[in-house]
């Protein structure tokens, strides 16, 4: 290994790097498990819709089953469950600010729904 | 043999290596290599934009007094005399589940160093990008064509579906085919053994998470653009 340029030196210091550790390595058989439920709660998803769900009902299950299979690639197929909690909060903190931005767009969205509605109703047709 | 300690500004020059180095130093945060670290940000980014896609619509869809388009009946699609809602989504959806499945299995072949495996399986999952992707070729052709539905104007409802559907599952295609390119260029490179030369498959790893997270944006699409 004495031939190792320093930049290989420098990517192969295996203490540097705990996420590389053979504890990421796992058997096939858990993916494919994951793999199944991503089938199953897409099938949900589908059956909301086929059942002809409507309403609060159907947005809440589409949205949960939604949320249930992004756990799941994001915690198990790119390895987020495994990965230190610097990493982990970095990555999964700053799209929590989407939420501020939807909730305000949903005020504001109903709003000039409002004033649509309202013009519309006070124009003659 | 001197034991005197070298200076910080004699070790690292403030010049463009300096500069290099200053920003690939030990001072670490994250115990990732710089590739996943990197990817990883990359990808919080793209998440914004999608994010905001997603948010616009739904304010867009939120503010129009006209009703939108019902989607299970504008994907609906014509099999065998009745028209079955939403197939052509629900089979997109179950390739894209499926191509970030081999993919999961690929970067575990990889921690193995398993060459054949891993170029066989990311190769795979870069079929199954291209299947999607044909697909979506389909679907907006039959759109465009058939149902006349234009980013400014459909017969459906409200005009604006169109735009939205046209930029959030364009921009989305587009991931996807880079995501191909990038996946077949690893895989070749893969096959060719350049990873067991460096005795290092990292990169197998990286090229996963990207994949992922197009799967992971499709699920947000197909939930909140195709079934809301």
């Amino acid at each position: 290994m004495s031939n190792m340029n320093e930049q290989e030196k420098h990517f192969k210091h295996p203490s540097f790097y705990p996420g590389d550790a053979p504890e990421t390595e796992h058997p096939f058989s858990l993916y494919i498990s994951v793999w199944i439920l991503l089938f199953v709660f897409s099938g949900f998803s589908y059956m909301v819709d086929y059942m002809n769900v409507e309403g609060y009902l159907r947005w809440f299950l589409v949205t949960v089953f939604a949320f249930l299979k992004a756990g799941l690639v994001v915690g198990v197929f790119m390895h987020m469950a495994w990965e230190r909690m610097a990493l982990l909060y970095a990555i999964t903190l700053p799209p929590l600010f989407l939420l501020a931005l939807a909730g305000i767009l949903a005020v504001d969205g109903s709003f000039i729904y409002y004033i649509r509605d309202l013009f519309m109703s006070l124009t003659p047709s | 043999m001197s034991s005197q300690p070298v200076s910080f500004e004699e070790s690292v020059p403030d010049n463009l290596k300096g500069l290099v180095s200053d920003w690939s130093s030990d001072v670490q945060t994250f115990k990732v290599r710089w590739s996943k670290a990197m990817m990883w940000i990359f990808l919080v980014s793209d998440t914004f934009i999608f994010g905001s896609f997603l948010s616009a619509y739904m304010a867009v869809r939120l503010t129009t007094t006209v009703p939108w388009p019902n989607t299970s009946e504008v994907f609906a699609l014509h099999v065998g005399g009745a028209d079955i809602p939403l197939l052509l989504i629900a089979i997109m959806t179950f390739i894209l589940i499926s191509s970030s499945g081999t993919m999961a299995m690929a970067v575990t072949s990889g921690y193995k160093k398993q060459r054949v495996r891993t170029g066989v399986l990311i190769l795979l999952t870069a079929l199954g990008g291209v299947a999607f992707v044909g697909m979506q070729m389909f679907e907006w052709t039959k759109l465009i064509v058939d149902e006349g539905i234009r980013p400014w104007g459909n017969e459906y409802g409200a005009h604006q579906f169109g735009g939205f559907f046209f930029m959030i599952t364009g921009f989305h295609g587009l991931h996807v085919s880079i995501g191909v390119i990038y996946l077949t260029t690893i895989a070749v490179r893969v096959l060719q053994g350049r990873y067991d030369r460096l005795d290092d498959y990292q990169i197998v790893e990286v090229a996963g998470l990207y994949w992922h997270f197009v799967d992971l944006v499709w699920i947000f699409i197909f939930a909140f653009f195709y079934l809301w």
